[in-house]
């Protein structure tokens, strides 16, 4: 029971502060996996893969997702609830006041602050992804040799995947869904 | 009744043909909303998409209760919001139970060490397309760079960043320093 409750307030808690869609709940995620233990980072990672590549919100996905791993399905149904709980509060008062909200000066002023606030944590936790990714931190500790702590095959792919989601211009309005899949099989052709 | 049971379906099909939510939303929403079911004009969709972006929570939720309550009141928000949420919560319950079961399969190891690799070109696809719209002077770049650095550094809530950039941004504005 207390692991429920636990679960509500800390999705309450990002669906209250994350503010910018999808990938802005990811800082909060990560603060989550280290304070509780209820997930691993790696995990963190495959589940934001598994949450792009299926349909609906990426931000309510991810928190099914954090929410079943947790505590299966009660944990699911009770993290998402949670996480849409403060929307459906503010949107209700706000809805109200439509214009007079849009208008006012502070909450632009307030908007001006956020935005780069959003920007800076969706960096830093995406850092945290790299680092799981496309470095050997252990081994590099175990051998003490600085070539080993980078893993040449994720990082040619990451450039690859530079390369085609941004530059190339056949590729480049892809779907995500279509680069998580080569990426897959990429990983279990050259076994990552 | 009815009226609320037409939200939740409505919403429960913009849900399961959005991947991605964000802007992903908006031609669905004009399908299900504007086009077929005459609920709202493309117009008032993206006001309420704008006041989604800019309330806290995520946008595609946002977007549901707006609507929702505009034509049923706060059952109808409260409706609007269960459907969007359901598909997700179904499908991903199916796929998460499948997955742990194989977790553990080597070529299933590898194809997520694949996967994770896109996942941070995603991220920095994200950020770089985030950036343009939110920094747009010195102090916002500044802003940006002291919570990048801080984040990764120290371990400190995001909720404590949020709080101090809200009361930045406006004491920033009121300092005249915006803009600059």
């Amino acid at each position: 029971m207390m692991l429920y409750l636990r679960l509500f307030f800390e999705f309450f808690k990002t669906g209250m502060f994350a503010i910018g869609g999808g990938m802005a709940t990811l800082p909060f995620l990560y603060d989550i996996s280290t304070k509780t233990g209820w997930f691993t980072e790696a995990q963190l990672a495959d589940m934001i893969a598994v949450s792009e590549s299926t349909p609906g919100p990426i931000g309510v996905n991810m928190a099914t997702y954090v929410g079943f791993t947790t505590a299966g399905i009660p944990g699911a149904i009770i993290a998402t609830l949670g996480l849409v709980t403060p929307s459906v509060i503010v949107i209700l008062i706000v809805a109200r006041v439509l214009q007079a909200f849009r208008q006012n000066r502070y909450v632009d002023a307030a908007f001006y602050g956020l935005r780069p606030c959003s920007v800076g944590l969706i960096a830093a936790a995406g850092i945290l992804v790299v680092r799981i990714a496309m470095f050997r931190t252990e081994f590099y500790a175990q051998t003490g040799v600085i070539a080993d702590l980078f893993n040449g095959k994720a990082l040619l792919l990451a450039a690859a995947l530079v390369l085609l989601t941004r530059y190339v211009k056949k590729t480049k309005g892809l779907h995500p869904i279509v680069f998580i899949f080569a990426s897959a099989a990429v990983g279990v052709l050259f076994r990552f | 009744m009815k009226k609320l049971l037409q939200l939740f379906v409505a919403f429960a099909r913009v849900g399961v043909m959005t991947f991605g939510g964000g802007y992903a939303m908006i031609p669905m929403l004009e399908r299900e909303i504007v086009d077929k079911r005459k609920w709202a004009s493309s117009e008032e969709i993206m006001d309420y998409y704008a006041v989604g972006q800019c309330t806290p929570g995520v946008i595609a939720v946002n977007t549901a209760t707006f609507i929702g309550y505009s034509r049923a009141g706060i059952p109808g928000g409260i409706f609007a919001t269960l459907g969007v949420i359901f598909p997700s919560l179904v499908i991903i319950c199916v796929i998460a139970g499948i997955l742990s079961n194989f977790a553990d399969i080597p070529a299933v190891k590898s194809a997520f060490a694949g996967i994770r690799v896109c996942v941070c070109v995603l991220i920095f696809n994200a950020v770089t397309k985030l950036w343009k719209g939110a920094i747009k002077d010195k102090a916002a770049l500044l802003l940006c760079l002291a919570v990048f650095v801080l984040s990764v550094f120290f371990d400190i809530s995001p909720v404590v960043f949020v709080i101090c950039c809200a009361a930045a941004g406006i004491l920033f504005t009121q300092l005249g320093v915006r803009g600059k």
